[in-house]
């Protein structure tokens, strides 16, 4: 299998599509393997990387449902720890922002309006960056990597899920943050509809609480 | 100054300590009094009462082992916080008072990175990601753009705290971690236990909860002891390890008094390891709160410029680690 990405909790394996389904085809898969730790006993590892798989497959699924374009879910393997999905080709939203003349607002607003959607199915995603973001030729928009998502409709949670997009923001695109927040702010008001006010307020508290990095909380308004 | 010396006091929880630091990085002495309560839990107010009844006989005991004398010292720092108030305010009022007689500079010193920089200065690390454990603290830290950054911490009650509750209750006797290490190495059987990480974060109480549940249940208490460590532990290192993996640095190191507990050290060293960055532990009597992390990281914050008025030396209860500026590293 060939290697596209080790994080630290998973693998990720691109595979031609007929390699893994055994069926004829193009196209390619991504295959993302919980890979075992060696420090922790294998009850606790087993247990983890079992109800984190399952956890994943279904959080996808229920986002793709919610209206949020997910990569579609071939097959579970929960001997392996392993979900084989659709591979999403194109450039990560990280890359489409680094461009100097970048202006669509459009996009921007769609980013806000898809974490409405995972908010509204009480849904957080718990790791909103530009690199977990891919914009297709076609021009959709996709979320992924769904691992450190969660069901969870609390206020806080969807705040910390909205703060943690404006730190990532912050850490790779300072110079457009002001715009890209704006505008998916904006998408996720309009989406979210009642409550949506309440959510960004909350993630404004979260940022003052002095948790996380930035002190500056002229972007939320 | 070409070599400063700097007087340094720890009081944030159970220690008081003094530390006699050099600017060259010398640690000429180190001593402190560590106040244990008689049953139950720390109390602010009788942890405040008597580290200022030992604070005299501490200072002079540094003060005779460093061979120095106080007309020597030249720079105060204290550690201003965070911590338990009465015990911070006795502290900063040490210093304040030796500060004004001696007519020497004050410095205020944010108790956990001074954590991280005797270790940095011991271990001769260069940017390590940090797990700080103790009874007070529970903190993953790495460095970024001029703060220390906390990158996952726990949302209830520090791992130490969760340890010495979990003693307590199980009946056995202060101080409660060597024995649970000692009972856990005997532990078998793993009993499930809720693992609780958020995200960076992590959460501790229901997993304490659950383990004296299951001493009530008459569960063997060496069983319940392995449990509670290697659930525990593992989450810690599963939140290291993401820090280490995301900011991309090659150096872990483990402080505070959990350091002591060789599990935790060794599922460290395995995940360290499997990140192909290098591990570090200090030497224990620098791992647990004393006063020549204060005395050093007092040095390299007066070195680099900071400067405090009396009137800005008041205890920070809440201080964060990512509020400190920190001006000694470079952006």
């Amino acid at each position: 299998m060939m290697l596209m990405k080790k994080g630290a909790e998973a693998s990720l394996y691109l595979e031609p599509f007929e390699n893994v389904l055994h069926t004829a085809g193009g196209g390619k898969v991504v295959i993302k393997e919980r890979i075992p730790k060696e420090y922790r006993i294998k009850e606790i590892d087993e247990k983890l990387r079992l109800s984190r798989t399952s956890l994943e497959t279904k959080l996808i699924s229920d986002a793709k449902r919610a209206g949020v374009k997910t990569p579609a879910i071939y097959a579970v393997d929960l001997g392996k720890m392993r979900i084989v999905m659709e591979f999403i080709d194109g450039p990560q939203v990280k890359k489409v922002l680094k461009n100097p003349r970048f202006k669509d607002k459009k996009l921007c607003m769609l980013i806000g309006k898809y974490i409405a959607r995972l908010h509204k199915a009480g849904i957080v995603h718990g790791d909103l960056t530009t690199s977990n973001m891919i914009l297709t030729e076609r021009g959709e928009l996709y979320f992924v990597d769904f691992g450190l998502g969660e069901y969870n409709p609390s206020v806080e949670a969807r705040g910390v899920d909205l703060h943690l997009l404006k730190r990532a923001l912050q850490s790779v695109h300072f110079k457009i943050v002001d715009f890209v927040l704006r505008e998916a702010l904006r998408g996720y008001e309009e989406e979210f509809g009642a409550g949506a006010r309440d959510v960004i307020k909350r993630a404004e508290d979260i940022e003052k609480r002095g948790r996380y990095v930035a002190k500056e909380d002229r972007i939320w308004h | 100054m070409v070599n400063m010396l700097c007087l340094g006091i720890e009081g944030t929880a159970h220690t008081f300590g003094v530390g006699i630091v050099k600017s060259d990085g010398k640690i000429l002495s180190n001593f402190s009094k560590t106040y244990v309560p008689e049953k139950g839990g720390i109390h602010p107010r009788d942890a405040s009462q008597f580290h200022a009844a030992n604070a005299r006989a501490v200072l002079d005991e540094a003060l005779t082992q460093a061979n120095v004398e106080l007309k020597d010292i030249d720079l105060v720092a204290f550690s201003q916080g965070p911590g338990l108030g009465p015990v911070l305010r006795t502290a900063s009022t040490a210093a304040r008072a030796l500060a004004i007689s001696l007519d020497v500079p004050i410095i205020g010193v944010n108790h956990c990175i001074a954590h991280i920089e005797i270790g940095r200065l011991t271990e001769n690390t260069k940017d390590p990601v940090t797990l700080y454990v103790s009874g007070g603290n529970t903190q993953v830290i790495a460095f970024d753009t001029g703060k220390y950054r906390v990158f996952g911490e726990t949302l209830d009650i520090p791992i130490g705290n969760c340890l010495d509750v979990f003693a307590r209750e199980a009946g056995i006797p202060h101080p409660g971690g060597p024995k649970i290490e000692r009972l856990a190495k005997e532990g078998k059987k793993y009993i499930p236990l809720p693992y609780v990480v958020k995200g960076m974060d992590l959460s501790f109480s229901g997993l304490m909860t659950e383990a004296v549940r299951m001493t009530r249940l008459k569960k063997d208490l060496r069983d319940v002891a392995f449990s509670l460590q290697e659930t525990a532990f593992a989450a810690l290192v599963e939140v290291t390890e993401r820090a280490l993996a995301h900011t991309e640095k090659k150096e872990v190191m483990l402080t505070g008094g959990v350091a002591a507990n060789t599990r935790l050290r060794e599922m460290l060293q395995v995940m360290a390891k499997g990140q192909g960055a290098k591990f570090f532990v200090p030497p224990m009597e620098l791992c647990g709160d004393q006063g020549a992390m204060i005395g050093w990281t007092g040095i390299l914050a007066y070195k680099s410029g900071s400067k405090q008025k009396m009137d800005e030396t008041q205890a920070r209860q809440r201080w964060r680690t990512d509020e400190v500026e920190v001006t000694w590293r470079e952006k």
